[in-house]
């Protein structure tokens, strides 16, 4: 069964008089429980697509189907609530909330899900998320006392607290040094073989491509290329 | 439920940056503050001035007897004796909204004459020990006659500090005797001085002994006006006892059945007053102090509805009005400060607003990423604008209550706390939060989240 169904999305982006087509009718399927790397050229619409991807824009025409529902038309409340429920965003600069705490910040989705989570019930899963992510131990601090790898990994448990089915990942390690890199992607890969959470990363760097199973390149606005990697063969 | 954790959220928010959080709620304080402080000064002050007022007569009535009439002749009001002593006691006893009362009757001027100096006062009032409470006046030498003096007549009297400066020239008066129309009356008591009243007559030009003493001993008989009556009546013969009123061909009071006469044998009015002045509760209180009088006297005095009222009662409307517009007057410009204090205050709430959310455009949009509304973000930003308010008023009240406190204590003036102030303030912040947090809260949740979490 396919998470994401792509059919012939197209973006096109009307600057005053300048008509800028961004993505050309791109036609995808990722499988639930795939590990997919989005590379590209800047500018050739993968940031676009991911936007599309993950319910914060719409495209112009073309069918989205996310988890077999039809999300391209829907209002923004409801856009909304998908986020929160079956998506799951990790960014290349954190965006951890400024001085609070990691428990806080993991907790933070609870408020927007639309169904009532006792204080109690946040609490312990987002202590239990972070402790998924190893970072039992890290509960009350702030973003400035923990390390970059750190940091990913609080946000990477913020994106996993309402247990959605996709994660949403732009650079994840674009700020992070190599040794962390090999970590926060060791996690990745941990979460997709035992939990079958499917993972899509966006990433300039080939290493982490070649982690993935499977490698999407874009160019111009179309895929370039949809092929099975090394790391999805080994 | 929901509600508390957003009420968290914004807490949590605004303690991410308490000093900036403290300093834009500062305005709010200040606001609220001064307005707290100046309502309980001005409260307080206002009461102060009412107080001087209300000692001025607001709230005093005064009950004269009605106009006699003969052949379509009136004679002016008091031309007929209708009010009795115990009318006045009634009055105190059953009216809720009458404070004191005191019969009066008036004395012929007449010089008073203590040594080889002699005066004639303005003012030879016959009272009851009442009158000094209503009018609001002190003793400030010996001490005020009692009930005791009145019943039996006694031969005492108060005076009036002019009457002190004619007569006693710097000696105390306080247990000399002075003499009145060959009546030796004891001075036991000297007036406090009370200036001249709204016409600019002397009040404290004035003599007061009990009312028994002056009807009984130095008048003899009562005011000039009864022998008019009696006149106007068309007979000289002296009034017998028992039938007060002469020419009884004219029924004053309704007539009465046989039965009901014998149920109730109606009062022998032998003894009359000139006017009953009666002090109401409050300045306010004497529209309704006017109506019960009224209803207590028809009952007392028979009088059905169809007949005509054998009393009038006056008011000091003149200076009720006065009174009034004092303090719409005071209010109205605590109102005006209080306005303009807290638009300051809101705009500088908006202005910090405004740069909160610019500042957390990244976090906006980090919350709708994860699945925040636009209404979820108008309600966060727009519940920390109004814990921000709140906050502010609740810290603004305690510095007010603070501030007229020591006022109070250091500069001793008057102040009264004013719980309307506080509800006011507190519903007044509230708005402000709403008001001027609206526009940034707005702003916020209009956010497009692709280029929020871009922003830098």
């Amino acid at each position: 069964m396919n998470l994401i169904e792509l059919r012939d999305i197209r973006k096109t982006f009307y600057l005053g008089e300048v008509v800028l087509p961004v993505l050309k009718g791109i036609t995808l399927n990722i499988a639930k429980g795939e590990m997919v790397a989005l590379t590209g050229a800047s500018g050739s619409g993968k940031s676009t697509l991911m936007n599309t991807l993950g319910c914060l824009d719409r495209p112009t025409s073309g069918e989205y189907l996310l988890d077999g529902e039809e999300v391209s038309r829907l209002s923004n409340d409801a856009r909304a609530l998908m986020r929160n429920r079956k998506l799951g965003f990790v960014f290349q600069n954190f965006n951890l909330l400024p001085r609070t705490m990691a428990q806080a910040q993991v907790m933070m989705p609870l408020l927007y899900g639309g169904t009532h989570v006792s204080q109690k019930d946040a609490k312990q899963r987002a202590a239990a998320m972070l402790d998924r992510v190893g970072l039992a131990d890290r509960m009350d601090h702030q973003p400035s006392q923990l390390s970059g790898g750190q940091q990913q990994r609080v946000a990477l448990a913020r994106a996993l607290i309402n247990h959605p089915p996709l994660l949403l990942a732009d650079e994840p390690t674009g700020n992070l040094d190599s040794q962390t890199t090999r970590e926060v992607l060791a996690l990745f890969r941990e979460l997709n073989d035992q939990d079958g959470i499917t993972i899509l990363i966006v990433t300039h760097d080939p290493k982490v491509a070649a982690n993935c199973k499977r490698m999407i390149r874009m160019a111009d606005g179309l895929i370039e290329a949809d092929e099975i990697t090394a790391g999805g063969a080994a | 439920m929901k509600a508390l954790l957003i009420l968290q959220a914004s807490l949590t928010a605004l303690r991410r940056n308490v000093l900036r959080s403290a300093l834009t709620t500062l305005g709010i304080v200040i606001g609220v503050g001064a307005v707290i402080a100046m309502m309980e000064i001005g409260n307080g002050s206002s009461a102060a001035i009412q107080k001087t007022i209300a000692s001025m007569g607001a709230n005093t009535l005064m009950i004269f007897p009605g106009a006699a009439a003969s052949g379509g002749v009136s004679f002016g009001a008091g031309s007929t004796m209708t009010m009795t002593p115990e009318d006045s006691e009634a009055i105190l006893r059953e009216c809720p909204s009458v404070r004191a009362t005191a019969a009066v009757v008036r004395s012929r001027n007449a010089p008073v004459i203590f040594g080889n100096k002699n005066w004639v006062p303005n003012e030879i009032d016959g009272t009851t020990p009442g009158f000094l409470d209503v009018r609001d006046w002190a003793v400030i030498e010996g001490a005020p006659f009692d009930d005791r003096d009145v019943r039996n007549a006694a031969r005492v009297c108060l005076i009036g500090q002019s009457v002190v400066r004619q007569l006693f020239d710097g000696q105390s008066p306080v247990g000399q005797e002075v003499r009145l129309q060959n009546v030796a009356l004891r001075v036991v008591g000297v007036l406090d001085k009370k200036g001249a009243n709204m016409m600019g007559r002397d009040q404290d030009d004035i003599l007061i002994a009990p009312w028994t003493t002056v009807k009984f001993r130095i008048s003899g008989t009562s005011t000039a006006n009864t022998a008019a009556a009696a006149a106007a009546a068309g007979t000289s013969t002296v009034t017998p006892r028992g039938t007060l009123y002469p020419g009884s061909a004219q029924g004053l009071y309704a007539p009465r059945s046989a039965t009901q006469t014998k149920n109730s044998p109606m009062p022998v009015r032998l003894i009359t007053v000139d006017q009953i002045i009666v002090s109401a509760t409050s300045a306010e209180e004497t529209k309704d102090a006017t109506e019960e009088i009224t209803g207590l006297l028809h009952e007392r005095h028979h009088i059905g509805e169809k007949d005509v009222d054998d009393f009038n009662i006056r008011d000091m409307a003149e200076i009720t009005k006065a009174l009034t517009s004092t303090t719409v007057m005071m209010t109205n410009l605590l109102l005006v400060v209080a306005m303009i204090s807290l638009v300051v205050g809101g705009v500088g709430i908006m202005n910090i607003m405004l740069v909160s959310v610019t500042e957390r455009t990244r976090e906006i949009g980090l919350r709708m990423a994860v699945g925040a509304r636009g209404t979820d973000i108008l309600r966060q930003f727009l519940t920390e604008s109004v814990m921000l308010c709140l906050a502010g008023g609740a810290m603004g009240i305690t510095l007010g209550r603070g501030t007229s406190y020591l006022v109070s204590k250091i500069l001793h003036w008057p102040t009264l706390p004013s719980l309307g102030a506080i509800i006011a303030s507190v519903v007044v912040s509230a708005s402000v939060g709403i008001i001027f947090g609206f526009y940034p809260a707005w702003k916020a949740s209009r956010l497009d989240p692709i280029e929020a979490l871009r922003y830098e």
